[in-house]
């Protein structure tokens, strides 16, 4: 007898697809201490590499003398820029269209700038050969005050480039400048602000960060001189690229090359970019014929490594006395450091930060990016975050509630009186983008009403008054934010890196006792790919998920994709899973008809079967379907059961949010308690619940500590202030608010499930939440603004200018 | 030039199995376990002992092995992640809660994470969350915001206490 076929819900259990909680199939190893990170890596007679770094922000080079670290035993070699030079590999292209020195070629722009690289039989020799390493300076005079950097008589920095008056975004002003870009209609927009019967400005800095994600950038290099291959191993968010580039810089041909971005731990946007480092391990490699190992450590990191933010943004919004926006005008200031060394597809020099105009029904908008190079570490990366949209957020987010000061109403009516409305998707905005869908003011209703928004200002009222009389030293602050961004880069027709279109790509294998195995262009560094993934195949072609191996990051096997940043990896790389799981779905159906001698059209797809309409007993499951494939395929069809699918997105994805923080400052101490904090995402379709609850926590966490603490600060002579962690904050468990988060589901039109993408949207709303909060315990002594990090010093210098302090 | 360092000798019980090496007496545990002992669980993320990535269990007590050297470890009993899972294979409660719970994500800080849990609940068996939170403060996380490593915790701090996981110890 035929075991009872099982129930519907009993098949849905065993699938596993979207939308279950799928616990994740990545945990296993990690649980165990079996990851396999870059520094697990170990190979017979492998060396380490360490760099001799830069001591001054701004200096030029008279010698480098090698000879003592050279006597030192156990070391290797010593690579400086005059090694390089004959490779032409003393300088590297970065990912902006700007070079950036691998090692520093006549001059150091940087406080630890990579000057040159010891190669050492251990880590320990390395690090005593670094010091034994005599480097002699001339300090020039440093440029830290971006503001500066266009000053007459600032110096010039980038003398390789000096007399480039062309950079790779079109004319530069002056030496020290990188780019101008401008969007939008700016007569039309100056004209509306000189007639709109309310207007507000301030300059809104977002501080110098770092995304700090707890494994560093490493690599390991080997060359095998006999085949005539390299191998990488590479803390790479982006692996394919770096094996173009590998490809292009070493003359290696691409198909002699095998990256390898093993476990991550933590991306962030910091492993995007190709650094000194991987680029010197290579040349090691290639020199010495051995594999040569380089681990950042964190002070390196902190310090050399992706920077993010560090743009000023001086922003103004026109609107009518009752609180209808007629435009937004803004300008910024980028700081990049000493090389653009910025992570954004070619065409769009400053991200997509023209997503400025948010969530808001904005008519007429202009936006102007100057970028400008100072004695810094180069960047800037997208930490968690799609290309400047963290930035753009903060600063629509921020200007908002200013002119809400101004009209003197409330924060959240004023956002709900200038949404973009259900009905106005797919939404063109001033600034040139195509928003997919949304139901923003449901999404606020639901976070106002889940609050008690109108309690907690009566509340906050209340609050004052006590403070008035000497009753309490707290000040209570509520920060409303809406943000919308725009993610899933992204449409071949304006977006690629280095000239490769931002597809991504899928290529999925069943084998004939059902189970399937299944790769991407794409790299997880914590996001759960392997588990989520394998849900969207299982939904789609009916194998269950537990059935379905994922893979990624090892470019000899996965097929080419442009990797996971930017919040593209459900957006491009899933699209791509769903249409290969599709392809696979299709093909089975034809087998299933073949096996059930009917026509396809009589048959439907249930679950994990096919089965005749009607006739549900009669059905071929998705396991005998992959045997059959392998034995008993319609005539004429091909025997087997794979598909690949690259896909190109016909737009990108624009996931949003309504975040509402409540906190309580000590004017005495500046210290801010977190009483209450509570988030809505809408990304659109929803995976696996649970990994995007996961998402949400440790996006707002990194939130937090951007808010409330984290800056990468220099002093004026160039020095690199407070890197490591015991001044860099990273929130602890104790400091760590706990996080409320909810829901609503807006698909997006265009995507083959309608997933949006979620692991950013956090950090993007979650910083301006804070920072009105904190802004708002002021709001009614006049303050309308106030630079972050929002520590408890500038808190409580904030207090005290306003007198509030005993 | 002379710079060879004598090399001292080291015998140290991990995970139950007896070694000894000769080593550099400047040579960190962390990397003692990693590359010596090839118990590469123990991560390094911040050579200053904040992130608490290298913690393992030292005759009791947590510590950072990056931030102490082999030879103080001479003669000492140390428990790594690698030794948390019973001989057969069962994972610890922590192991399963962790997995059960969704207390990680890029697994980096995850081995250091479970093995200050251990000592903690060694520590205080029944943590309410302030506790716990208190508890794993010297261990950073990027990727989870904490809320759900805490839990976690909380969670094999019941299964450790429940009756039959007692009876079975017994």
């Amino acid at each position: 007898m035929n075991a009872p076929t099982p129930s519907r819900e009993e098949r849905e259990l065993a699938l596993k697809g979207m939308g279950f909680a799928r616990r994740r199939t990545e945990d296993a190893r990690f649980i165990q201490g079996k990851g396999n990170y870059v520094d697990d890596v170990k190979l017979p007679g492998m060396l380490q590499g360490d760099f001799v770094r830069s001591p001054y922000g701004h200096a030029r080079i008279k010698k480098i003398d090698a000879s003592k670290a050279l006597a030192l035993p156990g070391v290797k070699a010593v690579l400086t820029a005059n090694d390089l030079k004959p490779l032409k590999l003393h300088y590297m292209p970065t990912l902006a269209g700007d070079v950036q020195a691998v090692l520093a070629d006549e001059k150091v722009l940087f406080a630890n700038q990579e000057v040159a690289f010891v190669i050492a039989e251990d880590r320990y020799i390395a690090a005593d050969a670094v010091e034994l390493v005599e480097v002699e300076y001339e300090p020039l005079p440093p440029l830290v005050d971006p503001f500066k950097s266009m000053a007459a008589d600032a110096p010039i920095l980038r003398e390789d480039i000096q007399d480039k008056l062309e950079g790779a975004h079109g004319r530069r002003k002056h030496p020290n400048h990188i780019f101008e870009w401008t969007v939008g209609d700016g007569p039309a927009t100056d004209q509306v602000f000189a007639t709109a019967p309310v207007t507000v400005k301030e300059l809104i800095s977002y501080q110098r960060v770092h995304p700090a994600p707890l494994e560093t950038c490493a690599c390991v290099a080997s060359m095998d001189k006999i085949r005539g291959e390299l191998t990488v191993w590479g803390t790479f968010q982006a692996p394919h690229v770096v094996r173009t580039v590998a490809a292009i810089l070493s003359g290696i041909p691409e198909h002699k090359i095998r990256v390898i971005a093993p476990d991550i731990g933590g991306g962030f946007g910091n492993k995007v970019g190709v650094y000194p480092g991987y680029v010197c391990s290579i040349v090691a490699s290639i020199v010495l014929g051995v594999p040569v190992k380089w681990v950042e450590d964190r002070i390196e990191n902190l310090s050399a490594t992706a920077f993010a933010r560090d743009y000023h943004m001086t922003a103004e919004l026109a609107a009518t006395t009752d609180g209808k926006i007629l435009g937004l005008r803004c300008h910024v200031l980028a700081d990049h450091g000493a090389f653009d060394a910025c992570a954004d597809p070619s065409k769009y020099p400053a991200g997509f930060f023209n997503i400025v105009t948010g969530s808001y029904d904005i008519p007429t908008a202009h936006l102007a990016v100057d970028g400008v190079y100072t004695n810094k570490a180069p960047g800037g990366v997208a930490y968690r975050c799609s290309f400047r949209v963290t930035e753009a957020a903060y600063c629509i987010e921020r200007i908002v509630d200013v002119l809400a000061r101004k009209l003197n109403m409330d924060p959240a009516e004023l956002r709900l009186k200038n949404l973009i409305q259900p009905q106005q998707f797919p939404y063109k905005s001033a600034l040139g983008w195509e928003y997919d869908s949304g139901d923003y003011a449901t999404a606020l209703n639901k976070a106002m009403e889940t609050v008690g928004y109108n309690a907690l200002r009566a509340e906050q009222q209340q609050k004052r008054d006590a403070f008035k009389r000497g009753e309490t030293r707290e000040l209570m602050g509520i920060g409303v934010a809406f943000f919308t961004e725009i993610v899933g880069a992204g449409p071949s027709r304006n977006c690629d890196i280095l000239g490769i279109a931002m597809f991504d790509s899928a290529e999925i294998r069943v084998h004939p006792t059902g189970a399937a195995i299944a790769r991407f262009g794409t790299k997880t560094q914590g996001q759960g790919h392997e588990t989520t993934y394998a849900q969207i195949i299982a939904t789609e072609t009916g194998i269950p998920a537990d059935m379905i191996q994922v893979e990624e990051g090892d470019t000899n096997t996965a097929p080419y994709g442009l990797g996971t940043y930017g919040s593209r990896s459900t957006p491009v790389a899933g699209a791509a899973c769903a249409r290969a799981a599709r392809k696979i779905q299709a093909k089975a159906k034809k087998i299933a008809a073949h096996l059930l001698e009917v026509g396809e059209n009589d048959l439907e797809f249930d679950i994990d079967r096919f089965q005749v309409k009607g006739l549900p007993e009669k059905s071929k499951t998705m396991k005998e379907i992959c045997w059959a494939a392998y034995n008993n395929v319609p005539p004429g069809m091909e025997p087997g059961l794979e598909a690949v699918d690259y896909y190109d997105p016909p737009n990108m994805t624009y996931p949003f949010g309504a975040y509402i923080c409540v906190l309580d400052i000590d004017v005495d101490t500046g210290s801010s308690k977190i009483r209450r904090f509570y988030a809505l995402d809408d990304c659109g379709t929803r995976i696996n619940p649970m990994i995007i609850e996961g998402q949400v926590h440790g996006g707002l966490t990194e939130a937090f500590g951007i808010a409330m603490g984290q800056e990468i600060k220099y002093d004026e002579t160039g020095n690199v202030l407070g890197v490591t962690l015991m001044d860099y904050f990273l929130p602890t468990a104790v400091e760590t608010p706990f996080w409320e988060t909810d829901h609503t589901v807006t698909p997006s039109p265009h995507h083959p499930i309608g997933a949006k993408g979620v692991g950013e949207s956090p950090n993007v709303g979650g910083v301006p939440a804070f920072s009105n909060a904190v802004i708002d315990a002021f709001a009614h002594l006049g303050v309308t603004h106030l630079q972050m990090p929002h520590d408890a010093w500038r808190v409580w210098k904030a207090a005290e200018k306003l007198g509030l302090v005993r | 030039m002379t710079n060879e360092i004598a090399k001292t000798k080291l015998s140290m019980t991990v995970n139950g199995r007896q070694y000894t090496a000769e080593i550099e007496p400047r040579m960190l545990l962390v990397h003692f376990l990693r590359e010596h002992l090839s118990l590469t669980g123990a991560h390094i993320g911040c050579d200053t002992s904040h992130c608490g990535a290298c913690t393992v269990d030292l005759d009791g007590r947590s510590v950072k092995s990056c931030t102490i050297f082999a030879v103080q470890a001479d003669g000492s009993q140390v428990t790594t992640i690698e030794g948390m899972a019973a001989p057969d294979g069962t994972l610890h409660a922590l192991q399963q809660a962790f997995h059960e719970h969704h207390g990680l994500q890029c697994g980096f800080c995850t081995p250091g994470m479970i093995m200050r849990a251990h000592r903690l609940l060694q520590e205080n068996p029944r943590p309410t969350d302030e506790e716990i939170r208190w508890g794993i403060s010297g261990n950073l996380c990027r990727c989870t915001g904490y809320q759900n490593i805490v839990k976690a915790i909380r969670a094999a701090a019941d299964m450790l206490a429940s009756p039959q996981r007692k009876e079975a110890a017994e």
